[in-house]
């Protein structure tokens, strides 16, 4: 077996840096190309299959949403005929949907800048300065990452109610921000260190200190990896459910997904009016990934490497 | 000489000390107290409703929870979630990795496409899938129908609800892995795949011993983050079904949440999110311990190797 294979390799070595169609295995590309066009086929039909496993149903929502009732069980896969686009309109003329949308925005919002400015400022420590403790306290934080909602909810709860924060939007976003500083604290610490010494060392001798450093020279430079936490802090806001489900009771804090559970329960039986709900409701988010997509992959792909 | 030099240090740590407070403060309060205070209760019969609990039980909640039924449940479901996303979505998301990574046309937009349902709230897709996979006029009943199949009950029935779930979780998450996969294949030096193929090796053989091998780090984390994610599930569950019908599609999360704010059962619940949190550090520290040891090592491996 290792005797062919040498053989095969050394025979290999010559014609390998010529280009492909000018050796020796010209004479089977006839075969070599059917096999690859079936192969390709193939490969493409998986694609396509797997392609509509994920469209379908958000084609269905689309659709469906200009159907009535009605037609979605006389017509399920046709286009609507005719088009009844009341369901989208009553949702959007609805007040509360558009108060969701607000609710929503300002709690993504005012988590991120939270979560951002405060795991900034701890990365910084975390990269640029040794004492001691200081890995045992970064492993602290960095053990949180595997802390869900699910582990602190109910003591949370009562911990809010405690403060008064029922009700109340900080009673979101402060948790919020508190899960969302390990993910973050790592990302960036990882970024601040490539940052190279000698920089903070010319600003030290300009007269710079710690604060003119992180505040003048290491934020500025950071931003493409505070864009991607950024990105990350907004999407875990805006899609959380299981918080805003236990401090909100007034629904006129409910943030989208509330508002999605509630409307679904209310209007159990007119299917089409739900699905022009829900898909009203995903715009703004497949929108942000239209437009982050570059940091969201990014900053989940270095996260799961880091983390 | 030695004043300004303590001044200097003194200034050192009040500086680490002020850029660290805000998240100390944030995240002891809001993620560690919590939990501590969850293990507390666990040990009380408590309806949290005020005052703090006095009627110590000692380990009876955990005791009752584990000759339950219903948690048993719990765990058996969480155990089949994670069996299927290892035998099912994560072979899946690979394979899709891979072949997007080749030349193929409309591949960005695939990938684009597939990734797509990660950024929806599980609230909207747990909502779609209600309606996509209802027994009465359901369109994957209707699909089924008009091909001539009979329509599945989907989440109706004990027996397919737990599947049902599962391919609702495949939806959302599959494209999460692919992603990761395809970072992780970008990550491959090509030369090592050209240099296989020059010695001989055909697609299999590449795959198995140089791009699987190679993949170890991506795959274990993927692995890890699907079985965290599968131990805490809850969203998906509470919207679809609530945990029905009749408990078979009950997870740990759902349970713990029934207790703790439908049936004001807190101590019991607590012991449950005890439960959540102890399952999910053991498997933390023993997958980091044995599993991605070597990937933390890196280096060091090798080099011993070498010795």
């Amino acid at each position: 077996m290792t005797g062919q294979t040498q053989v095969r390799r050394g025979a290999d070595r010559g014609p390998a840096r010529r280009p492909p169609e000018a050796g020796p295995r010209a004479h089977a590309r006839p075969n070599h190309n059917r096999r690859n066009r079936t192969q390709s086929i193939s490969l493409h039909a998986i694609v396509v299959v797997v392609g509509a496993f994920v469209l379908v149903p958000l084609l269905y929502g689309v659709i469906g949403g200009f159907k009535n009732t009605q037609q979605l069980s006389t017509n399920p896969f046709g286009l609507p005929s005719p088009w009844v686009p009341g369901n989208f309109t009553s949702v959007l003329s609805s007040g509360s949907f558009w108060r969701e949308l607000w609710n929503s925005t300002f709690i993504a919002v005012a988590t991120t800048v939270l979560v951002v400015a405060v795991s900034a400022m701890a990365a910084f420590i975390f990269a640029r300065f040794s004492f001691r403790g200081r890995e045992l306290l970064f492993t602290l934080f960095a053990a949180g990452l595997m802390f869900p909602f699910a582990v602190a909810i109910l003591p949370l709860f009562v911990l809010l109610r405690m403060f008064g924060l029922l009700d109340n939007p900080l009673g979101v976003i402060l948790p919020q921000a508190a899960f969302g500083l390990p993910m973050t604290i790592i990302i960036l610490r990882g970024f601040f260190r490539a940052i190279p010494g000698e920089i903070e060392e010319a600003a030290t001798l300009d007269g710079c200190t710690a604060f003119g450093f992180f505040w003048r020279i290491l934020l500025p430079m950071a931003r493409p990896a505070l864009a991607t936490v950024s990105v990350l802090a907004i999407v875990a806001s805006w899609n959380n459910f299981m918080l805003p489900l236990v401090v909100f009771n007034d629904p006129n804090w409910w943030t989208i997904p509330l508002g999605v559970q509630q409307f679904q329960g209310q209007y159990a039986s007119d299917t089409a009016r739900i699905l022009a709900y829900i898909v009203i409701a995903m715009i703004p988010a497949l929108g942000f990934y239209a437009v982050a997509e570059r940091q969201l992959i990014g900053g989940l792909t270095a996260g799961a490497m880091k983390g | 000489m030695t004043r300004p030099r303590s001044r200097g240090r003194l200034r050192g740590f009040t500086t680490v000390l002020l850029f660290l407070l805000p998240a100390l403060v944030l995240f002891l309060l809001l993620v560690v107290a919590p939990i501590a205070v969850a293990m507390y209760t666990s040990f009380f019969k408590w309806n949290g409703l005020r005052g703090l609990p006095t009627d110590f039980l000692g380990l009876d909640n955990y005791t009752r929870a584990f000759s339950d039924p219903v948690f048993l449940g719990d765990l058996w479901h969480g155990g089949v979630l994670i069996v299927l996303s290892l035998l099912v979505q994560l072979p899946m998301s690979l394979g899709l990795a891979l072949l997007l990574n080749q030349r193929l046309r409309g591949r960005a937009f695939y990938r684009l496409l597939f990734f797509a349902p990660y950024v929806l709230s599980e609230a909207i897709t747990a909502v779609l899938f209600t309606m996509i996979l209802s027994p009465d006029e359901g369109l994957a009943n209707q699909i089924l129908e008009s091909i001539g199949l009979g329509g599945l009950e989907w989440f109706a029935e004990p027996s397919t609800v737990l599947l049902s779930i599962f391919v609702v979780m495949t939806w959302k998450y599959f494209g999460f892995h692919m992603i990761l996969y395809l970072a992780g294949r970008q990550g491959i030096p090509e030369e090592l795949i050209e240099a296989a193929k020059i010695d001989g090796a055909a697609g299999w053989k590449v795959f198995r011993h140089v791009t699987l091998p190679l993949l170890g780090p991506t795959i274990r984390i993927s692995v890890f983050l699907s079985v965290i994610g599968a131990i805490q599930l809850f969203d998906l569950v509470w919207i679809i079904t609530d945990g029905g019908p009749s408990h078979a599609s009950e997870t740990m999360a759902v349970t713990m949440f029934q207790f703790g704010f439908k049936r004001f059962q807190v101590g019991y619940a607590s012991a449950i999110s005890v439960v959540i949190f102890l399952i999910s550090l053991v498997f933390a520290l023993l997958y980091q311990r044995y599993v991605m040891r070597r990937d933390l090592e890196g280096a060091t491996t090798v080099l011993r190797d070498k010795r």
